[in-house]
Protein backbone atom coordinates (compact mmCIF):
# COMPACT_ATOMS: atom_id res chain seq x y z
CA UNK A 1 0.00 0.00 0.00
CA UNK A 2 1.80 3.23 -0.91
CA UNK A 3 0.91 6.66 0.99
CA UNK A 4 -1.78 8.07 -0.69
CA UNK A 5 -3.87 5.08 -0.71
CA UNK A 6 -3.28 4.46 3.22
CA UNK A 7 -4.10 8.31 4.10
CA UNK A 8 -7.23 7.70 1.48
CA UNK A 9 -8.08 4.39 3.63
CA UNK A 10 -7.43 6.14 6.96
CA UNK A 11 -9.79 9.44 5.85
CA UNK A 12 -12.49 6.88 4.87
CA UNK A 13 -12.54 5.02 8.12
CA UNK A 14 -12.28 8.71 10.09
CA UNK A 15 -15.65 9.39 7.51
CA UNK A 16 -17.32 5.93 8.96
CA UNK A 17 -16.74 6.63 12.43
CA UNK A 18 -18.14 9.89 12.36
CA UNK A 19 -20.67 8.94 10.43
CA UNK A 20 -22.17 6.30 12.68
CA UNK A 21 -21.43 8.03 15.60
CA UNK A 22 -23.71 10.81 14.81
CA UNK A 23 -26.13 8.80 13.15
CA UNK A 24 -26.57 7.13 16.46
CA UNK A 25 -26.50 10.22 18.54
CA UNK A 26 -29.76 11.15 16.22
CA UNK A 27 -31.19 7.70 17.03
CA UNK A 28 -30.33 8.73 20.48
CA UNK A 29 -31.88 12.18 20.74
CA UNK A 30 -34.95 11.92 18.48
CA UNK A 31 -37.02 9.84 20.90
CA UNK A 32 -36.64 13.02 23.51
CA UNK A 33 -37.11 15.65 20.12
CA UNK A 34 -40.59 14.04 19.34
CA UNK A 35 -42.04 14.09 23.04
CA UNK A 36 -40.92 17.82 23.01
CA UNK A 37 -43.02 17.78 19.60
CA UNK A 38 -45.64 16.23 20.74
CA UNK A 39 -46.42 17.62 24.45
CA UNK A 40 -46.61 20.98 22.33
CA UNK A 41 -49.37 19.94 19.82
CA UNK A 42 -53.22 19.41 19.95
CA UNK A 43 -54.26 15.99 20.14
CA UNK A 44 -56.01 16.31 16.56
CA UNK A 45 -52.88 17.25 15.16
CA UNK A 46 -50.93 14.56 16.99
CA UNK A 47 -53.25 12.18 15.30
CA UNK A 48 -52.59 13.20 11.76
CA UNK A 49 -51.75 11.37 9.06
CA UNK A 50 -49.08 11.82 7.98
CA UNK A 51 -47.89 14.02 11.35
CA UNK A 52 -46.43 16.92 11.70
CA UNK A 53 -43.02 18.00 12.54
CA UNK A 54 -43.42 20.49 13.91
CA UNK A 55 -46.36 21.74 15.70
CA UNK A 56 -48.62 24.21 13.60
CA UNK A 57 -48.47 26.22 16.83
CA UNK A 58 -47.18 25.75 19.68
CA UNK A 59 -49.78 25.03 22.39
CA UNK A 60 -48.96 24.65 26.42
CA UNK A 61 -52.49 23.10 27.08
CA UNK A 62 -51.23 19.76 27.32
CA UNK A 63 -49.07 20.98 30.61
CA UNK A 64 -52.08 21.76 32.60
CA UNK A 65 -53.91 18.51 31.30
CA UNK A 66 -50.74 17.24 32.81
CA UNK A 67 -50.19 19.36 36.28
CA UNK A 68 -54.26 19.55 37.20
CA UNK A 69 -54.85 15.53 36.66
CA UNK A 70 -51.80 14.56 38.53
CA UNK A 71 -50.18 16.45 41.57
CA UNK A 72 -47.20 17.32 39.79
CA UNK A 73 -45.95 19.50 43.62
CA UNK A 74 -45.98 16.51 45.29
CA UNK A 75 -44.52 14.21 42.79
CA UNK A 76 -41.39 16.49 42.72
CA UNK A 77 -41.28 16.88 46.39
CA UNK A 78 -42.02 13.30 47.35
CA UNK A 79 -39.11 12.44 44.56
CA UNK A 80 -36.88 14.45 46.22
CA UNK A 81 -37.33 13.61 49.89
CA UNK A 82 -37.17 10.05 48.88
CA UNK A 83 -33.36 10.69 46.73
CA UNK A 84 -32.36 12.96 49.77
CA UNK A 85 -32.92 10.63 52.54
CA UNK A 86 -31.53 7.61 50.48
CA UNK A 87 -28.27 9.31 49.59
CA UNK A 88 -28.06 10.57 53.28
CA UNK A 89 -28.65 7.49 54.55
CA UNK A 90 -26.00 5.47 52.08
CA UNK A 91 -23.42 7.58 52.83
CA UNK A 92 -23.45 7.48 56.77
CA UNK A 93 -23.82 4.22 56.86
CA UNK A 94 -22.44 3.01 54.25
CA UNK A 95 -18.98 5.53 54.86
CA UNK A 96 -19.19 4.22 58.42
CA UNK A 97 -19.23 0.29 57.55
CA UNK A 98 -16.96 0.50 54.57
CA UNK A 99 -14.52 2.31 57.17
CA UNK A 100 -14.46 -0.36 59.75
CA UNK A 101 -14.74 -3.12 57.00
CA UNK A 102 -11.64 -1.69 55.03
CA UNK A 103 -9.58 -0.35 58.48
CA UNK A 104 -10.72 -1.86 61.43
CA UNK A 105 -10.04 -5.37 63.28
CA UNK A 106 -12.69 -7.05 64.86
CA UNK A 107 -13.92 -10.46 65.49
CA UNK A 108 -16.46 -11.64 62.55
CA UNK A 109 -15.54 -9.29 60.16
CA UNK A 110 -15.46 -11.83 57.41
CA UNK A 111 -18.83 -13.72 58.39
CA UNK A 112 -19.98 -9.71 58.37
CA UNK A 113 -18.74 -8.79 55.42
CA UNK A 114 -20.31 -11.93 53.79
CA UNK A 115 -23.23 -11.21 54.81
CA UNK A 116 -22.81 -7.59 52.67
CA UNK A 117 -21.38 -9.67 49.72
CA UNK A 118 -24.53 -12.07 49.58
CA UNK A 119 -27.39 -9.32 50.00
CA UNK A 120 -25.68 -7.81 46.80
CA UNK A 121 -25.98 -11.10 44.43
CA UNK A 122 -29.97 -10.96 45.56
CA UNK A 123 -32.65 -9.33 43.49
CA UNK A 124 -34.36 -6.95 45.33
CA UNK A 125 -37.74 -8.28 44.01
CA UNK A 126 -36.74 -11.19 46.68
CA UNK A 127 -37.38 -8.78 49.53
CA UNK A 128 -40.43 -6.76 47.87
CA UNK A 129 -43.42 -8.71 49.62
CA UNK A 130 -42.04 -8.93 53.32
CA UNK A 131 -40.81 -5.35 53.03
CA UNK A 132 -44.49 -4.65 52.19
CA UNK A 133 -45.79 -6.05 54.52
CA UNK A 134 -43.90 -4.69 57.60
CA UNK A 135 -45.02 -1.12 56.59
CA UNK A 136 -48.26 -2.16 56.18
CA UNK A 137 -48.79 -3.97 59.70
CA UNK A 138 -48.09 -0.60 61.29
CA UNK A 139 -49.88 1.15 58.67
CA UNK A 140 -47.31 3.13 57.13
CA UNK A 141 -47.32 2.94 53.71
CA UNK A 142 -48.02 5.89 51.83
CA UNK A 143 -45.23 7.35 53.61
CA UNK A 144 -42.23 9.11 52.82
CA UNK A 145 -40.65 7.14 55.21
CA UNK A 146 -42.22 4.12 53.11
CA UNK A 147 -40.44 5.36 50.04
CA UNK A 148 -36.79 5.35 51.56
CA UNK A 149 -37.46 2.33 53.92
CA UNK A 150 -35.32 -0.49 51.19
CA UNK A 151 -32.73 1.64 50.97
CA UNK A 152 -32.00 2.61 54.59
CA UNK A 153 -28.50 0.83 54.70
CA UNK A 154 -26.80 -0.22 51.15
CA UNK A 155 -24.74 -3.21 51.00
CA UNK A 156 -23.41 -2.26 47.40
CA UNK A 157 -22.70 1.61 48.93
CA UNK A 158 -20.68 -0.30 51.62
CA UNK A 159 -19.26 -2.67 49.32
CA UNK A 160 -18.14 -0.07 47.11
CA UNK A 161 -16.70 2.64 49.90
CA UNK A 162 -14.54 -0.04 51.38
CA UNK A 163 -13.48 -0.44 48.04
CA UNK A 164 -12.52 3.40 48.48
CA UNK A 165 -11.06 3.47 52.12
CA UNK A 166 -8.74 0.28 51.40
CA UNK A 167 -6.95 2.37 48.66
CA UNK A 168 -6.06 4.96 51.38
CA UNK A 169 -2.79 4.04 53.03
CA UNK A 170 -2.92 2.67 56.48
CA UNK A 171 0.02 5.09 57.52
CA UNK A 172 -2.37 8.65 57.05
CA UNK A 173 -4.89 6.39 59.85
CA UNK A 174 -1.86 5.76 62.00
CA UNK A 175 -0.29 9.22 61.91
CA UNK A 176 -3.76 10.69 62.72
CA UNK A 177 -4.21 8.25 65.30
CA UNK A 178 -0.47 8.93 67.33
CA UNK A 179 -1.90 13.13 67.02
CA UNK A 180 -4.75 11.92 69.26
CA UNK A 181 -7.59 11.15 67.27
CA UNK A 182 -9.75 8.42 68.60
CA UNK A 183 -11.19 6.16 65.64
CA UNK A 184 -13.92 8.17 65.22
CA UNK A 185 -12.08 11.62 64.70
CA UNK A 186 -9.80 9.30 62.76
CA UNK A 187 -12.93 8.52 60.26
CA UNK A 188 -14.60 11.67 60.18
CA UNK A 189 -11.89 14.29 60.21
CA UNK A 190 -9.15 12.50 58.19
CA UNK A 191 -10.64 9.47 56.34
CA UNK A 192 -13.92 9.89 55.00
CA UNK A 193 -12.61 13.50 53.49
CA UNK A 194 -10.49 11.46 51.24
CA UNK A 195 -13.34 9.62 49.56
CA UNK A 196 -14.91 12.12 48.06
CA UNK A 197 -15.14 11.27 44.30
CA UNK A 198 -16.73 7.56 45.65
CA UNK A 199 -18.73 9.68 47.54
CA UNK A 200 -19.72 11.79 44.81
CA UNK A 201 -20.50 8.52 42.75
CA UNK A 202 -22.16 7.07 45.41
CA UNK A 203 -24.03 9.71 45.07
CA UNK A 204 -25.44 9.95 41.92
CA UNK A 205 -25.81 6.30 41.58
CA UNK A 206 -28.28 5.90 44.36
CA UNK A 207 -30.04 9.35 43.05
CA UNK A 208 -30.51 7.69 39.71
CA UNK A 209 -31.65 5.06 40.64
CA UNK A 210 -34.11 5.63 43.79
CA UNK A 211 -35.47 8.21 40.57
CA UNK A 212 -36.06 5.40 38.40
CA UNK A 213 -37.46 2.92 40.52
CA UNK A 214 -41.22 1.65 39.76
CA UNK A 215 -41.98 -1.38 41.38
CA UNK A 216 -41.47 -0.52 45.17
CA UNK A 217 -43.33 3.15 44.64
CA UNK A 218 -46.03 1.69 42.87
CA UNK A 219 -46.75 -1.00 45.46
CA UNK A 220 -46.08 0.79 48.97
CA UNK A 221 -47.66 4.31 47.92
CA UNK A 222 -50.94 4.26 45.72
CA UNK A 223 -52.31 7.22 47.39
CA UNK A 224 -51.62 9.87 44.31
CA UNK A 225 -50.19 12.64 46.28
CA UNK A 226 -47.58 10.37 47.98
CA UNK A 227 -46.56 8.81 44.69
CA UNK A 228 -43.11 9.52 42.97
CA UNK A 229 -42.66 10.83 39.70
CA UNK A 230 -41.86 7.28 37.93
CA UNK A 231 -44.76 5.94 39.73
CA UNK A 232 -47.36 9.16 39.11
CA UNK A 233 -46.67 8.81 35.35
CA UNK A 234 -47.69 5.25 35.31
CA UNK A 235 -50.64 6.38 36.58
CA UNK A 236 -51.10 9.03 34.44
CA UNK A 237 -50.98 6.62 31.67
CA UNK A 238 -53.83 4.68 33.01
CA UNK A 239 -55.78 8.06 33.11
CA UNK A 240 -54.66 9.40 29.44
CA UNK A 241 -54.36 6.04 27.55
CA UNK A 242 -54.52 7.48 24.04
CA UNK A 243 -54.09 11.33 24.72
CA UNK A 244 -50.35 11.17 23.96
CA UNK A 245 -49.86 15.21 23.94
CA UNK A 246 -50.42 15.32 27.46
CA UNK A 247 -48.67 11.68 28.30
CA UNK A 248 -45.65 13.42 26.33
CA UNK A 249 -46.09 16.82 28.57
CA UNK A 250 -46.26 14.71 31.94
CA UNK A 251 -43.47 12.59 30.72
CA UNK A 252 -41.28 15.73 29.79
CA UNK A 253 -41.95 17.24 33.37
CA UNK A 254 -41.10 14.30 35.20
CA UNK A 255 -37.46 13.95 33.18
CA UNK A 256 -36.54 17.76 33.30
CA UNK A 257 -35.40 18.35 37.00
CA UNK A 258 -32.51 15.02 35.76
CA UNK A 259 -31.85 16.56 32.58
CA UNK A 260 -30.90 19.74 33.87
CA UNK A 261 -28.71 18.45 36.38
CA UNK A 262 -27.29 15.88 33.95
CA UNK A 263 -26.85 18.98 31.67
CA UNK A 264 -24.05 20.38 34.35
CA UNK A 265 -22.73 17.30 35.43
CA UNK A 266 -22.70 15.61 32.37
CA UNK A 267 -19.26 14.33 33.47
CA UNK A 268 -20.21 13.24 36.93
CA UNK A 269 -23.06 11.17 35.89
CA UNK A 270 -21.48 9.14 33.44
CA UNK A 271 -18.41 8.72 35.31
CA UNK A 272 -19.83 8.60 38.81
CA UNK A 273 -22.06 5.61 37.33
CA UNK A 274 -19.74 3.29 35.17
CA UNK A 275 -17.50 3.83 38.35
CA UNK A 276 -20.38 2.17 40.60
CA UNK A 277 -21.35 -0.01 37.86
CA UNK A 278 -17.47 -1.53 36.52
CA UNK A 279 -16.63 -3.28 39.78
CA UNK B 1 2.85 -3.02 76.88
CA UNK B 2 0.74 -6.11 76.19
CA UNK B 3 -1.91 -5.30 78.23
CA UNK B 4 -1.86 -1.80 76.91
CA UNK B 5 -2.21 -3.20 73.23
CA UNK B 6 -5.36 -5.42 73.76
CA UNK B 7 -6.78 -2.55 75.71
CA UNK B 8 -6.47 -0.45 72.48
CA UNK B 9 -7.41 -3.46 70.05
CA UNK B 10 -10.53 -3.76 72.54
CA UNK B 11 -11.43 -0.32 71.72
CA UNK B 12 -10.84 -0.53 67.94
CA UNK B 13 -13.24 -3.37 68.47
CA UNK B 14 -15.93 -1.33 70.12
CA UNK B 15 -15.84 1.50 67.21
CA UNK B 16 -16.10 -1.55 64.73
CA UNK B 17 -18.83 -3.17 66.06
CA UNK B 18 -20.75 0.70 66.45
CA UNK B 19 -20.05 1.59 62.86
CA UNK B 20 -20.87 -1.64 61.02
CA UNK B 21 -24.15 -1.91 63.38
CA UNK B 22 -26.72 0.20 61.41
CA UNK B 23 -25.61 -1.01 58.43
CA UNK B 24 -25.38 -4.92 59.67
CA UNK B 25 -28.94 -4.54 62.02
CA UNK B 26 -30.32 -2.77 58.56
CA UNK B 27 -29.67 -5.89 56.55
CA UNK B 28 -31.07 -8.47 58.39
CA UNK B 29 -34.22 -6.56 59.15
CA UNK B 30 -34.52 -5.36 55.57
CA UNK B 31 -33.23 -8.18 53.54
CA UNK B 32 -32.27 -11.44 55.51
CA UNK B 33 -35.76 -11.28 57.13
CA UNK B 34 -37.59 -10.90 54.16
CA UNK B 35 -35.46 -13.63 52.34
CA UNK B 36 -36.45 -16.12 54.96
CA UNK B 37 -40.03 -15.26 54.79
CA UNK B 38 -40.41 -14.69 50.98
CA UNK B 39 -39.24 -18.46 50.95
CA UNK B 40 -41.56 -19.59 54.18
CA UNK B 41 -44.33 -17.56 52.14
CA UNK B 42 -43.26 -19.69 49.09
CA UNK B 43 -44.56 -22.40 50.74
CA UNK B 44 -47.54 -21.17 52.11
CA UNK B 45 -51.13 -20.09 51.43
CA UNK B 46 -51.99 -16.71 51.67
CA UNK B 47 -55.32 -15.46 53.83
CA UNK B 48 -57.06 -12.74 54.18
CA UNK B 49 -54.87 -9.99 56.64
CA UNK B 50 -51.77 -10.94 55.28
CA UNK B 51 -51.93 -14.49 57.39
CA UNK B 52 -50.73 -17.69 55.63
CA UNK B 53 -50.89 -20.94 56.48
CA UNK B 54 -48.01 -24.03 55.46
CA UNK B 55 -49.20 -25.78 52.24
CA UNK B 56 -46.00 -27.77 51.64
CA UNK B 57 -45.20 -27.56 47.61
CA UNK B 58 -48.68 -26.79 46.56
CA UNK B 59 -47.11 -23.37 44.94
CA UNK B 60 -44.54 -25.28 43.34
CA UNK B 61 -46.74 -27.77 41.70
CA UNK B 62 -49.23 -24.84 40.81
CA UNK B 63 -46.60 -22.94 39.29
CA UNK B 64 -45.04 -25.85 36.85
CA UNK B 65 -48.18 -26.77 36.06
CA UNK B 66 -49.76 -23.10 34.78
CA UNK B 67 -49.23 -22.35 31.40
CA UNK B 68 -48.77 -18.74 32.11
CA UNK B 69 -45.80 -19.47 34.72
CA UNK B 70 -43.72 -20.84 31.45
CA UNK B 71 -44.67 -18.63 28.71
CA UNK B 72 -43.37 -15.82 31.49
CA UNK B 73 -40.23 -17.41 31.62
CA UNK B 74 -39.91 -18.31 27.94
CA UNK B 75 -40.93 -14.44 27.72
CA UNK B 76 -38.32 -13.79 29.90
CA UNK B 77 -35.33 -15.86 28.17
CA UNK B 78 -36.42 -14.17 24.69
CA UNK B 79 -36.45 -11.10 25.89
CA UNK B 80 -32.58 -11.87 26.85
CA UNK B 81 -31.89 -13.73 23.60
CA UNK B 82 -33.68 -10.26 21.57
CA UNK B 83 -31.24 -7.88 23.81
CA UNK B 84 -28.50 -9.40 25.25
CA UNK B 85 -26.10 -10.38 21.82
CA UNK B 86 -27.19 -7.37 20.03
CA UNK B 87 -27.00 -4.66 22.62
CA UNK B 88 -23.49 -5.71 23.94
CA UNK B 89 -22.46 -6.02 19.88
CA UNK B 90 -23.97 -2.31 19.23
CA UNK B 91 -21.97 -1.02 22.58
CA UNK B 92 -19.06 -2.66 21.91
CA UNK B 93 -19.24 -0.97 18.06
CA UNK B 94 -19.70 2.61 19.88
CA UNK B 95 -17.35 2.10 22.41
CA UNK B 96 -14.22 1.58 20.12
CA UNK B 97 -15.41 4.03 17.88
CA UNK B 98 -15.61 6.32 20.58
CA UNK B 99 -12.20 5.35 22.02
CA UNK B 100 -10.69 6.51 18.58
CA UNK B 101 -9.21 9.97 17.97
CA UNK B 102 -13.04 11.78 17.99
CA UNK B 103 -13.72 15.57 18.57
CA UNK B 104 -16.68 15.68 20.64
CA UNK B 105 -15.85 12.98 22.27
CA UNK B 106 -17.23 13.20 25.90
CA UNK B 107 -20.67 15.22 24.23
CA UNK B 108 -21.07 11.62 22.46
CA UNK B 109 -20.89 9.89 25.27
CA UNK B 110 -23.24 12.02 27.39
CA UNK B 111 -25.83 11.64 24.11
CA UNK B 112 -25.28 8.06 24.51
CA UNK B 113 -25.67 7.89 28.00
CA UNK B 114 -28.70 10.17 28.06
CA UNK B 115 -31.28 7.58 28.57
CA UNK B 116 -29.37 6.00 32.08
CA UNK B 117 -30.46 9.15 33.19
CA UNK B 118 -33.94 9.43 32.75
CA UNK B 119 -36.84 7.14 34.23
CA UNK B 120 -37.39 4.06 32.55
CA UNK B 121 -41.00 4.98 32.96
CA UNK B 122 -40.82 8.22 31.32
CA UNK B 123 -38.66 6.44 27.99
CA UNK B 124 -41.46 4.01 27.79
CA UNK B 125 -44.09 6.19 27.47
CA UNK B 126 -42.32 8.01 24.73
CA UNK B 127 -41.81 4.63 22.99
CA UNK B 128 -45.10 3.60 23.17
CA UNK B 129 -46.10 6.87 21.18
CA UNK B 130 -43.46 6.53 18.50
CA UNK B 131 -44.59 2.79 18.01
CA UNK B 132 -48.34 3.61 18.08
CA UNK B 133 -50.19 1.20 15.03
CA UNK B 134 -52.32 4.15 14.25
CA UNK B 135 -50.70 7.71 14.36
CA UNK B 136 -46.48 6.13 15.57
CA UNK B 137 -43.82 7.91 13.68
CA UNK B 138 -42.12 4.37 13.00
CA UNK B 139 -44.87 3.54 10.80
CA UNK B 140 -44.82 6.63 9.20
CA UNK B 141 -40.69 6.22 8.89
CA UNK B 142 -40.86 2.67 7.39
CA UNK B 143 -44.35 3.72 5.00
CA UNK B 144 -45.89 0.31 6.94
CA UNK B 145 -48.93 -0.44 9.56
CA UNK B 146 -47.71 -2.37 11.76
CA UNK B 147 -49.47 -2.75 14.92
CA UNK B 148 -46.65 -3.12 16.96
CA UNK B 149 -47.49 -3.04 20.41
CA UNK B 150 -50.72 -5.20 20.00
CA UNK B 151 -49.32 -8.06 18.12
CA UNK B 152 -47.63 -10.66 20.12
CA UNK B 153 -44.68 -11.06 17.65
CA UNK B 154 -43.65 -7.52 17.32
CA UNK B 155 -44.65 -6.34 20.88
CA UNK B 156 -41.81 -8.40 22.03
CA UNK B 157 -39.49 -6.62 18.99
CA UNK B 158 -40.82 -3.03 20.04
CA UNK B 159 -39.78 -3.73 23.44
CA UNK B 160 -36.53 -5.36 22.62
CA UNK B 161 -35.82 -2.20 20.65
CA UNK B 162 -36.32 -0.17 23.80
CA UNK B 163 -34.05 -2.19 26.27
CA UNK B 164 -31.22 -2.05 23.65
CA UNK B 165 -31.86 1.71 23.65
CA UNK B 166 -31.81 2.20 27.17
CA UNK B 167 -28.64 0.25 28.10
CA UNK B 168 -26.71 1.02 24.81
CA UNK B 169 -24.79 4.00 26.65
CA UNK B 170 -24.12 2.51 29.70
CA UNK B 171 -22.65 -0.57 28.22
CA UNK B 172 -20.76 1.61 26.11
CA UNK B 173 -19.11 3.39 28.87
CA UNK B 174 -18.30 0.37 31.01
CA UNK B 175 -16.71 -1.03 27.57
CA UNK B 176 -14.65 2.28 26.95
CA UNK B 177 -12.75 1.82 30.46
CA UNK B 178 -12.02 -1.98 29.30
CA UNK B 179 -10.73 0.04 26.21
CA UNK B 180 -8.58 2.49 27.68
CA UNK B 181 -6.67 0.11 29.48
CA UNK B 182 -5.24 -1.92 26.47
CA UNK B 183 -1.58 0.04 25.57
CA UNK B 184 -1.31 1.34 22.59
CA UNK B 185 2.17 -0.55 21.80
CA UNK B 186 -0.39 -3.00 20.81
CA UNK B 187 -1.69 -1.22 18.07
CA UNK B 188 1.24 0.78 16.77
CA UNK B 189 3.09 -3.02 16.48
CA UNK B 190 0.45 -4.45 14.39
CA UNK B 191 0.49 -1.06 12.29
CA UNK B 192 3.86 -2.11 11.77
CA UNK B 193 3.14 -5.64 10.89
CA UNK B 194 0.88 -4.47 8.42
CA UNK B 195 -2.17 -5.89 10.11
CA UNK B 196 -5.77 -4.21 9.34
CA UNK B 197 -7.79 -2.04 11.26
CA UNK B 198 -10.34 -5.46 11.34
CA UNK B 199 -7.83 -8.13 12.06
CA UNK B 200 -6.87 -5.55 15.03
CA UNK B 201 -9.92 -5.27 16.36
CA UNK B 202 -9.90 -9.23 16.64
CA UNK B 203 -6.49 -10.15 17.38
CA UNK B 204 -6.14 -7.51 19.58
CA UNK B 205 -9.20 -5.61 21.16
CA UNK B 206 -11.72 -8.68 21.30
CA UNK B 207 -9.15 -10.87 23.53
CA UNK B 208 -7.86 -7.91 25.26
CA UNK B 209 -11.25 -6.52 26.27
CA UNK B 210 -13.01 -9.94 27.14
CA UNK B 211 -12.78 -9.67 30.89
CA UNK B 212 -14.46 -5.95 30.81
CA UNK B 213 -17.27 -7.88 28.44
CA UNK B 214 -17.14 -10.67 30.56
CA UNK B 215 -18.51 -8.19 33.50
CA UNK B 216 -20.79 -6.34 30.97
CA UNK B 217 -22.29 -9.25 29.86
CA UNK B 218 -23.24 -10.99 33.35
CA UNK B 219 -24.42 -7.51 34.53
CA UNK B 220 -26.85 -7.30 31.13
CA UNK B 221 -28.17 -10.56 31.38
CA UNK B 222 -28.68 -10.26 35.41
CA UNK B 223 -30.62 -7.01 34.98
CA UNK B 224 -32.40 -8.26 31.87
CA UNK B 225 -33.93 -11.83 33.18
CA UNK B 226 -35.76 -9.31 36.03
CA UNK B 227 -37.15 -7.24 33.56
CA UNK B 228 -40.34 -5.26 34.66
CA UNK B 229 -40.69 -1.64 34.58
CA UNK B 230 -40.10 -1.18 30.48
CA UNK B 231 -42.34 -4.02 29.82
CA UNK B 232 -45.06 -2.61 32.01
CA UNK B 233 -45.05 0.29 30.53
CA UNK B 234 -45.54 -0.57 27.15
CA UNK B 235 -47.78 -3.34 27.31
CA UNK B 236 -50.64 -2.13 29.18
CA UNK B 237 -52.51 -4.70 32.02
CA UNK B 238 -55.43 -4.57 29.69
CA UNK B 239 -53.48 -4.98 26.29
CA UNK B 240 -54.17 -9.06 25.04
CA UNK B 241 -50.53 -9.43 23.89
CA UNK B 242 -49.80 -8.84 27.69
CA UNK B 243 -49.29 -13.27 28.19
CA UNK B 244 -47.08 -13.29 25.29
CA UNK B 245 -44.91 -10.36 26.74
CA UNK B 246 -45.44 -10.08 30.24
CA UNK B 247 -42.10 -11.01 31.70
CA UNK B 248 -41.28 -13.40 34.80
CA UNK B 249 -40.95 -9.95 37.87
CA UNK B 250 -43.80 -8.67 35.95
CA UNK B 251 -46.04 -11.66 36.53
CA UNK B 252 -44.60 -11.97 40.16
CA UNK B 253 -45.89 -8.02 40.62
CA UNK B 254 -49.24 -8.82 39.28
CA UNK B 255 -49.74 -12.14 41.56
CA UNK B 256 -48.35 -10.29 44.76
CA UNK B 257 -49.81 -6.86 44.45
CA UNK B 258 -52.76 -7.33 42.09
CA UNK B 259 -54.35 -10.59 42.46
CA UNK B 260 -52.95 -10.85 46.22
CA UNK B 261 -51.29 -14.67 45.80
CA UNK B 262 -48.57 -13.85 47.62
CA UNK B 263 -47.65 -17.06 47.90
CA UNK B 264 -47.72 -17.76 44.39
CA UNK B 265 -45.85 -14.72 43.58
CA UNK B 266 -43.49 -15.55 46.53
CA UNK B 267 -42.33 -18.79 44.38
CA UNK B 268 -42.34 -17.20 41.46
CA UNK B 269 -40.08 -14.99 42.81
CA UNK B 270 -37.52 -18.03 44.06
CA UNK B 271 -37.64 -19.39 40.76
CA UNK B 272 -36.62 -16.29 38.68
CA UNK B 273 -33.66 -16.11 41.32
CA UNK B 274 -32.68 -19.55 40.47
CA UNK B 275 -33.11 -19.02 36.71
CA UNK B 276 -30.77 -15.78 37.80
CA UNK B 277 -28.26 -18.00 39.45
CA UNK B 278 -28.13 -20.86 36.46
CA UNK B 279 -27.76 -18.13 33.95
CA UNK B 280 -24.82 -16.85 36.09
CA UNK B 281 -23.33 -19.94 36.51
CA UNK B 282 -23.43 -20.99 32.77
CA UNK B 283 -21.48 -18.02 32.13
CA UNK B 284 -19.14 -18.26 34.51
CA UNK B 285 -18.21 -22.00 33.05
CA UNK B 286 -18.56 -20.51 29.87
CA UNK B 287 -16.09 -17.85 29.98
CA UNK B 288 -13.31 -20.26 30.37
CA UNK B 289 -12.94 -20.83 26.47
CA UNK B 290 -13.52 -16.75 25.76
CA UNK B 291 -12.07 -14.66 28.33
CA UNK B 292 -8.64 -13.56 28.35
CA UNK B 293 -7.02 -12.84 31.69
CA UNK B 294 -3.35 -13.54 30.58
CA UNK B 295 -2.32 -9.85 30.52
Amino acid sequence: MNETSLRRSQAVAKGLTYLFLIAGSVLMIFPFVWMILTSLKTLAESMQVPPTILPAKAVFENFTYAVTSLPFVNLYINTILLIFFRVVCAIAFSSMAGYAFAKLKFRGKNLLFGLVLVQMMMPSQIFIIPQYQMLASVSLTNSIFALVFPGIVSAFGTFFLRQSYLGIPNEIGEAAYLDGCNQWQTFTKVMAPLTGNSVAALTIFTAVFAYADLMWPLVVNTDINMMTLSSGLATLKGQFTTNYPVLMAGSLLAMIPMLVLYLFFQKQFVEGIAMTGGK
Amino acid sequence: MFQKQTLAEKREQRWAYLMVAPTIIGLLVLNYYPLADTIRLSFSRTQTFGRSTFNGIENYITMFSTPEFWKATWNTVLFCILTVPVGIAIALLVAVLLNAKVKFKSGFRAIYFLPMVVAPAAVAMVWRWMFNGQYGIINTILGRQVNWLTNPNTAVVACAVVAIWSALGYDAVLLMSGLQNISKTYYEAASIDGASRVRQFFSITLPMISPTLFVTLIMRLMASLKVYDLIYMMIDTSNPVLPDVQSLMYLFYREAFVAGNKGYAAAICIWTIALIGIVTAVQFIGQKKWVNYEV
